[in-house]
């Protein structure tokens, strides 16, 4: 189910520090054309559907059409995500569609706890950090 | 001369790239799960002037195999016996484990998992009345004692969307920033040029940028998952992205680790998951949380009748546990399909309508109950929509909804990994405990412990998740536990050996062989008027696609029902090593294809140990991942053991042996 572009809607994030689906991409798939100042998916048969640049998209140009080796045209699957949570949405083939909506982070974005500063005991014992106790067999 | 023919991609690879050098004391390559619990863990043992670098082939945020989330953590021990946890997985992997790694993660990998809830993955628990509720609802967290919801015995549900990416935020954190590079990918170890058997640094390119990377450390850590693309697909058009592991690994972890000598393990081993068709959609949570069964084409529930029964009885002790090993559950459904009894479908519309029909006979009301579908019906499409949306993309072209109709099941093409159900991998000294077997040998290649946990049988060369072999059923929780583990393990190893590294050849000369692609592109291209077709180059495109067609063809793929033999298998090697003379002339005109040459050189070695160990194991270990007709069962007497397999870095030369399997949790009972 590879991503495609909608050319009207990408402006090739020329406001951005970074083209977000090229940032993105765990396959390396999404490319910027400077000359159009477009991104398109350069290797569409490598594409996983993981929909990273789907959900990145700061203008919601990214969509997925089916796989056109197994999947009927027609249907579609698109989300939008917040920061909190994301919204599906899923179109059939016969126009039926479900919406789902589903938590995604219980924290603001950023606030992870790192534990920077934090140290951890002894070097040479098999404990890592915040472990108390370790069971033997 | 003016030819139509031009390179495809947006960034054009040049013939002389910048070198970049750089020196480190600790070197993380990759950037999932375990990578992601080095960089987290590796500063709080490390002294401030320690210099720790991670480079990722992608961008952290989404970058392994847990990129697109997850909906389950398939490893969370809490109220368990942490020997059931081994108990398990050495029946699962019929028989053939590490059990000190394994115990190893199992004593780890909870706090991880508590520490992806305190960073803002929500994790699904049981309110008092013991409902399902999502986890972003109030409750108590896994660490104050809130119950999680258990699908089977060691897994628990999320909603795991952005699973990858809170685990990302704090590791990235924890090293900072200038201690990141991204979209750099290391293709080759380096070896020290005055230590023998010490690892020395590591080289790469950037896919952003003509540039490639001489990274010089005293200690490393691969840890790039499994290996995707190395047997023919069953979808081979645009659908052969959809993989059921991520499409992107390729097999770099064995394949760097193997080159500078790193004795490997169980390199037979793979994993052939079934799953729903083409989709690859996940099942798990439609046998463990749903319930559902699996019916043949003649509409009978076969893995519960006799004559499965039967089947399982020539595969004891491991057939006899309520929980099928996940080959045995294959070799069932292979069974049927071969006989002609298909399709295999997975009653999803039965699963789902029989929770209904419960709650309507324990007497709930009509609004209760729409009320009860409705969140039904969203857990069943969360399970898809959190790591698999393609098959809820499938489902949508096909007008199939799963409480309506079910869903046919087929085992896809095989995999290598040391993760998830598989357990091919690196051979990893355990923990330094005086319950890990003490073996006499002088060769590292046979013991279980040399002073390093997690360390290969190279000096100051680690791995994690994938890469360690013989401990599989780790998944994404107990890969970050691993990578914490090797965190703490190399700071120890700087703070213990004494040497500068220095390497072996120039640097000009590693970036001649990393843009060796680009090169021969530059020097050929003009030979004809088709970019892609040239006597004197091949395209990595191509060779990928010869490469799948010989593994599946007579390395037991999906062409044969996974049937290969001595004889098959013999030319399937002789096919790999004019592979890999012809990788040799793989061409790249831009860096997104230089990157899919070094990915191809990786898969074929890798494949390779496969092929190699399979030849070498004269039986059948697991029966349902593949078979080999000339040696058709599963024979403990002879081979319940490890195959490990080292290349000589000298002579070029592979030695597979076998090493003794040394139990350590009780075998009476066996489960």
């Amino acid at each position: 189910m590879p991503s495609y572009v909608d050319p009207e809607k990408c402006d090739g994030c020329k406001g951005g520090d970074k083209t977000a689906c090229m940032y993105i991409c765990p396959n390396d798939l999404m490319v910027l054309n400077v000359e159009t100042m477009k991104a398109y998916n350069q290797e569409p048969d490598a594409c996983w559907e993981c929909y990273s640049c789907v959900k990145i998209c700061p203008q919601g140009s990214v969509f997925v059409r089916g796989y056109d080796d197994f999947v009927p045209m027609g249907g579609q699957v698109h989300p939008m995500r917040s920061s909190d949570s994301i919204m599906w949405t899923v179109k059939f083939r016969n126009g039926n569609m479900k919406r789902f909506k589903f938590p995604i982070r219980t924290t603001a974005e950023g606030a992870a706890n790192a534990y920077v500063g934090e140290k951890g005991g002894n070097l040479d014992d098999e404990f890592l950090l915040l472990e108390s106790e370790l069971p033997t067999p | 001369m003016a030819l139509p023919n031009k390179p495809k991609g947006e960034l054009l690879a040049v013939v002389d790239p910048e070198i970049v050098e750089m020196d480190v004391d600790a070197l993380i390559i990759g950037g999932g799960m375990a990578a992601c619990g080095t960089a987290f863990e590796i500063k709080k043992w490390a002294p401030e002037d320690l210099k720790i670098l991670l480079v990722d082939k992608a961008s952290l945020e989404r970058s392994g195999a847990v990129a697109q989330g997850l909906s389950a953590i398939n490893t969370y021990v809490g109220e368990n016996p942490i020997k059931d946890y081994v108990k398990m997985v050495r029946n699962d992997l019929m028989g053939v484990i590490r059990e000190d790694l394994v115990y190893d993660c199992g004593r780890h990998v909870d706090e991880s998992v508590k520490l992806f809830e305190e960073w803002g993955l929500p994790v699904w628990k049981k309110d008092a009345d013991g409902e399902n509720i999502d986890g972003a609802k109030p409750a108590q967290t896994l660490r104050e004692g809130g119950t999680p919801v258990r699908t089977g015995k060691w897994q628990i549900m999320i909603n795991g969307e952005s699973y990858k990416c809170i685990v990302a935020e704090p590791a990235a954190t924890a090293l900072g920033a200038d201690n990141i590079l991204e979209r750099v990918f290391i293709v080759k170890m380096l070896l020290d040029k005055n230590k023998p058997n010490q690892i020395a640094g590591a080289a790469g390119f950037s896919v952003r940028e003509n540039k490639v990377y001489v990274i010089k450390c005293k200690t490393a850590v691969v840890a790039c998952g499994g290996a995707v693309n190395i047997f023919r697909p069953r979808s081979t058009g645009e659908g052969k992205g959809r993989a059921w592991y991520p499409v992107w690994n390729a097999g770099s972890t064995y394949t760097l680790a193997a080159q500078v000598g790193a004795t490997l393990t169980m390199m037979e081993n793979r994993f052939t998951p079934s799953r729903f068709k083409d989709g690859y959609g996940p099942v798990g949570a439609w046998f463990l949380l749903f319930k559902a069964k699996v019916s043949n084409g003649l509409g009978e529930f076969y893995a519960g009748g006799d004559a499965a029964q039967e089947e399982l009885n020539k595969f004891m002790p491991y057939g006899a546990s309520p929980v099928t090993p996940t080959c045995l559950r294959n070799h069932l459904m292979l069974n049927e399909l071969k006989a002609g009894r298909g399709p295999i479908y997975m009653a999803t519309d039965v699963a789902l309508n029989a929770f209904l029909e419960d709650r309507k006979a324990a007497g709930m009301d009509e609004k209760s109950l729409k009320k009860f579908w409705k969140h039904l019906e969203s857990e069943a499409w969360e399970d898809f929509l959190d790591m698999s949306v393609g098959q809820a993309g499938l489902w949508a072209g096909m007008n199939v909804e799963p409480e309506k109709i079910g869903s046919e099941i087929m085992p896809t093409e095989p995999y290598m990994l040391g993760s998830h159900s598989g357990c091919c991998g690196i051979w990893c000294s355990g923990p330094d405990e005086d319950w890990v077997p003490d073996i006499a040998n002088d060769s590292r290649a046979h013991k279980y412990k040399w002073g390093y946990n997690r360390m290969t049988t190279v000096d100051g060369l680690f791995t994690a998740g994938d890469g360690v072999g013989a401990s599989g059923h780790k998944f994404s929780s107990g890969s970050h536990a691993e990578g914490r583990i090797v965190a703490k393990q190399m700071v120890k190893y700087c703070r213990d050996v004494d040497f500068t590294p220095e390497l072996q050849q120039t640097a000009q000369e590693i970036a001649d062989e990393i843009y060796a692609p680009v090169r021969r592109y530059h020097e050929f291209v003009g030979a004809s008027t088709a970019e892609d077709v040239n006597p004197n180059y091949c395209k990595p495109a191509g060779l990928m696609m010869r490469l799948m067609k010989a593994t599946d063809e007579y390395g037991g793929g999906v062409a044969t029902y996974y049937m290969t033999s001595g004889k098959l298998l013999q030319i399937c090697m002789d096919l790999l090593e004019m592979l890999r003379e012809d990788s040799e002339k793989m061409a790249a005109g831009d860096l997104h294809e230089l990157l899919r040459c070094w990915e191809n050189y990786h898969r074929i070695w890798c494949v390779e140990s496969h092929i190699r160990h399979i030849l070498f194991r004269e039986e059948s270990r697991y029966p349902g991942f593949y078979y080999r007709s000339d040696f058709p069962t599963c024979d403990d007497d002879n081979w319940k053991c490890f195959v490990n397999s080292t290349f000589d870095v000298e002579s070029k030369e592979w030695k597979c042996e076998k090493v003794e399997m040394v139990n350590i949790i009780e075998t009476e009972p066996w489960l």
